[in-house]
């Protein structure tokens, strides 16, 4: 109650903030038209911000060890937090500033009219995909090498239960993290970057058929999208992996081929229902028309009048795609169906380290090890988003 | 009389490529009550710009930089926002080019028009409601009593206009700005609104901005005319001396767009094949007969106008000739052979031979595509010509259709203005080399001075390559310019159909003579003296309803 009392005094009194400020801002600049026309809830805005960054401050200048000697876990993320936010920045902002300088005359341009965001979005793949490519030549260890201490902390502090040789710490059988997390690159993003190109190619190519010919063949494929997508796609994929792990045994093909079908599968209804919407709007216009009056084929209709001004909304959405493809393999391999151990897998490492995150109060350095491969989830999900905006932005000719 | 409205030393700047860029520099105007400005140029000219600053408003990404718009003592560039809110809708009222766009489709019109009367506390909403159908009345819209309580779509075009009109006069303002409000209207239902405007602007003493770029309509609407040119003021002067003696050399240059004529050629040779011939066509959407048995023929060398308001079946027609639509009856031949009615199944020569030019530039070309592309294409794909020699005959066709090839061979449709890219269109139908061009619509998105440079092209090129065309048309000053024979066409029916001259000079078809009276003439008491000599009750949609 009394929770819920605060709350509500520090609300009025922010928006009495707000009233003041904006109040002391005529009469100060003297009815700018910045302050005449600020509506309530703008002033409400800024003095709540302000009211949070003095509050971020003043938290983050707290002590990280509470009196009575326990670690204060909230203050400690929290600065790890702050400390990872102002690096990140620092580096995209020098990434960008390199890619002013260094490269051709059109990538020099690119980068100077770079969004901060885009350029650490780009930064980010990049450091992914070079760790996924040379996860062989970077890992110290093996993916699936066991060795000696199980269950070693993060830090590489030896008082407190880490070691210098596994500066991440080792998982519950004794395996180097930082390797897994590497090799993890490899196989989770590899795999969800060729299922997420697959459920575009026949997701997009089906789509742009059916907007192009329409008729029965837009029935058939529509009709059958709909019933693809009245099922639910987890419990989908999860039926079908089933069914799947049976014939992998049987048929000798790894489980892996199957998973990447089935999503692909499962996906690329979605691209299709996308392609076709986009695709319809695109066929009324005036140059199809004559394109098709000229006597052009049904390819060179699909690939190259409709899919060149299909690409921005289809590019946003493979940055979405290829996103909620990697959570569902990371979640089918957190139920245990999807890549199968001892393949390192974000996912998989999510799942086997998770109980760690109920030590945070008393040991922060032991929630960290679940918490990496969260983290590589969410690092890339926002980077990717980051580019594909910025793309979007660019390609629409959007203006500020 | 004191001054309404004045506009001092207004400049307004627009943001684009991370800068301030100016858009209007520097426009003096004042306005007295009751008294109507026509502001007049070509796209761009900032003549929609000056319409909304003078209600104080701009839109995003535009500001005004400097000078003061002044209404009835209130400068409203200075004004709050409150004080902005308690003039618009009520004192100041803005009624925008398409009504169809600018209503909102999910409420029905009276409770839209008892909107800002309610809002501002003019009136109740019993007494606006009542005062609507009023106003209904007095604009001759057909059934005032029950036409507010429809929703937008339920109405015509030049009947939602009105009611426009009507619901920006329903809290009595003293200015009223009207940015184009005839433009996307036929010319049998511009009267009508023109009529309309006129009548309520007069009765009520009114003070308007009238925004346009077709001069004839200006002369109708305004006591004085204001010349703009990219957002520069070129002159102002009373309507009669404007028109009479224009000073500048711009001015001059837009009242003689309308004298550009064609030398008449001589009658087709008797026994010659035509070169598309169309037979008793039917056709039809569904089940509904959009076509009844249309018969015309287009002879080599010659322009063809088929002439008829929005829904007469032009292009429906034009849909038969290129195959898009197979007609339920009839025939279509080509220098004497029988076209296959669907186009997929013609070859690829008799493709090549009918080529269309679209009236959306904008999306007629691929925005994904450059200009070398758009035009290389069909030479590809026709001539078979690829590299050095594709280049070479982009080039040739960039310099027929008058664009510097080294400049535009690269660039993308939306770096081209909008006469450029008709242009383009036109290079692309010629790329095919083609007998026969269906120029649907082609000038009427255009400016006046655009409109003629691409008729004149359309003409040297027909000079040049003996083409010939369907020109599909509503504006039948374009017919007057070009044509050699016209088409009237009515409900998808032929109604009259001859050589130009014949068809200009009386006695014609009662629809034809109703289609010509109706296009707005230079001379300022031209609308008067119509209105005197239909009667009151017979303009536009009603003397169309009576045929």
């Amino acid at each position: 109650m009394s929770g819920l009392m605060w709350f509500a005094i520090v609300i009025v009194a922010i928006m009495v903030g707000g009233y003041i400020f904006r109040l002391a801002g005529q009469k100060i600049t003297g009815n700018a038209p910045m302050f005449r026309d600020m509506s309530f809830g703008v002033a409400f805005g800024y003095v709540l911000a302000a009211a949070l960054l003095v509050w971020a401050v003043y938290y983050y200048f707290q002590p990280t060890v509470t009196e009575a000697g326990t670690p204060n876990a909230g203050v400690v993320f929290f600065k790890w937090a702050v400390h990872g936010f102002v690096i990140a920045a620092i580096a995209a902002y020098l990434f960008r500033l390199l890619g002013r300088f260094v490269g051709t005359a059109g990538s020099r341009k690119l980068f100077r009219s770079m969004p901060l965001t885009a350029s650490f979005g780009i930064l980010v793949i990049l450091i992914y995909a070079i760790v996924a490519v040379f996860a062989g030549v970077i890992a110290p260890y093996g993916q699936s090498e066991i060795l000696g201490a199980a269950n070693v902390l993060a830090g590489g502090d030896l008082a407190s239960g880490g070691d210098p040789a596994y500066p991440l710490g080792t998982d519950q059988i004794g395996r180097d993290i930082l390797s897994r997390l590497i090799y993890g690159a490899q196989n989770t993003v590899g795999i969800a970057f060729i299922t997420t190109c697959l459920a575009f190619f026949i997701g997009g190519s089906l789509g742009f058929l059916a907007a192009t010919l329409q008729g029965w063949l837009d029935q058939l494929l529509s009709r059958s999208v709909d019933v693809l997508m009245a099922i639910p796609s987890l419990i989908f994929a999860l039926l079908l992996m089933t069914i799947a792990s049976v014939w992998s045994a049987k048929l000798g093909v790894p489980l892996t081929i199957f998973m990447v079908l089935i999503i692909a599968m499962i996906d690329s209804t979605r691209v299709y229902r996308l392609a076709r919407a986009v695709g319809l709007n695109i066929v009324v216009m005036d140059y199809i028309e004559a394109a098709k009056l000229r006597g052009e084929g049904l390819g060179y209709l699909v690939f190259k009048e409709i899919l060149p001004n299909a690409m921005a909304p289809l590019l946003a959405e493979f940055g979405l795609r290829f996103c909620f493809v990697f959570l569902t393999i990371a979640a089918l391999s957190f139920l245990g169906v999807g890549i199968q151990p001892p393949l390192a897998d974000w996912g998989t490492m999510v799942r086997d380290l998770g109980p760690f995150i109920n030590f945070a109060a008393f040991i922060p350095t032991a929630a960290v090890t679940p918490l990496l491969a969260a983290g590589a989830i969410a690092l890339l999900t926002v980077a990717v988003n980051f580019v594909v905006d910025w793309m979007l932005h660019k390609t629409s000719g959007l203006k500020e | 009389m004191s001054e309404l409205l004045t506009i001092k030393g207004l400049k307004i700047e627009g943001r684009s490529d991370e800068a301030w860029n100016p858009i209007i520099n520097g426009c003096d105007l004042s306005l007295k009550k009751g008294e109507v400005l026509g502001l007049i140029g070509e796209s761009g000219a900032g003549k929609s710009t000056i319409g909304l600053a003078a209600m104080g408003y701009t839109r995003d990404g535009v500001r005004i930089s400097e000078g003061s718009v002044v209404f009835d003592g209130i400068d409203l560039v200075k004004a709050s926002a409150s004080v902005k809110r308690a003039l618009l809708g009520k004192r100041i009222a803005y009624v925008a080019q398409s009504a169809a766009a600018s209503f909102n489709p999910a409420h029905k019109i009276m409770d839209q028009h008892t909107e800002a009367p309610v809002q501002h506390g003019v009136s109740s909403r019993a007494d606006s409601v009542a005062d609507g159908i009023e106003l209904y009345r007095k604009l001759r819209l057909p059934n005032p009593e029950e036409i507010g309580f429809r929703y937008p779509h339920q109405v015509s075009g030049g009947q939602l206009q009105r009611a426009m009109t009507a619901m920006a006069m329903s809290c009595r303002p003293d200015l009223i700005i009207f940015d184009e409000p005839t433009t996307a209207l036929d010319v049998t239902t511009q009267i009508e609104v023109l009529a309309s405007i006129r009548q309520i602007v007069e009765e009520f003493n009114t003070a308007a901005i009238y925004i346009t770029h077709d001069l004839a309509v200006v002369a109708q609407m305004a006591d004085r005319i204001k010349v703009m040119l990219r957002g520069d003021e070129v002159e102002e002067a009373d309507t009669r001396t404007m028109l009479s003696a224009p000073q500048k050399e711009y001015t001059k240059s837009l009242w003689a767009v309308r004298e550009f004529k064609r030398p008449e050629k001589p009658p087709v040779a008797a026994g010659s094949v035509p070169v598309v011939s169309v037979r008793n066509i039917t056709a039809a959407y569904g089940t509904t007969d959009v076509l009844h048995d249309v018969s015309f023929d287009i002879h080599a060398g010659r322009t063809v106008a088929v002439v008829g308001e929005s829904g007469s079946g032009k292009s429906t027609a034009a849909r038969c000739i290129t195959g898009l639509l197979p007609p339920r009856m009839g025939e279509i031949s080509f220098v004497g052979e029988v076209l296959p009615a669907d186009y997929r199944k013609r070859s690829k020569g008799q493709l090549r031979q009918a080529q269309m030019i679209y009236q959306m530039a904008d999306t007629a070309l691929n925005p994904r595509k450059t200009i070398g592309q758009i035009i290389g294409r069909p030479v590809q794909f026709y001539m078979g010509l690829t590299g050095a020699k594709k280049r070479a005959r982009v080039d040739e066709l960039l310099d027929q259709i008058e664009l510097d090839p080294a400049q535009y061979y690269n660039r993308l449709p939306s770096e081209l203005s909008g006469g450029q890219k008709q242009r383009i269109g036109i290079a692309r139908a010629l790329a095919a080399e083609p007998k026969f061009i269906i120029c649907d619509e082609v000038t009427s998105a255009l400016d006046q001075l655009v409109a003629e440079g691409i008729l004149r092209l359309l003409a040297n090129l027909q000079d040049k390559l003996g083409l010939s065309y369907m020109f599909i048309t509503h504006d039948l000053a374009t017919v007057k310019s070009i044509a050699d024979e016209v088409v009237v066409m009515k409900n998808g029916k032929v109604v009259e159909q001859g050589p130009k001259t014949e068809m200009f000079t009386p006695p014609h078809h009662a629809y034809t003579d109703l289609l010509l009276s109706s296009v707005p003439e230079m001379d300022p008491d031209w609308l008067t003296n119509l209105l005197k000599e239909r009667g009151v009750d017979n303009i536009g949609d009603a003397a169309v309803d009576k045929m």
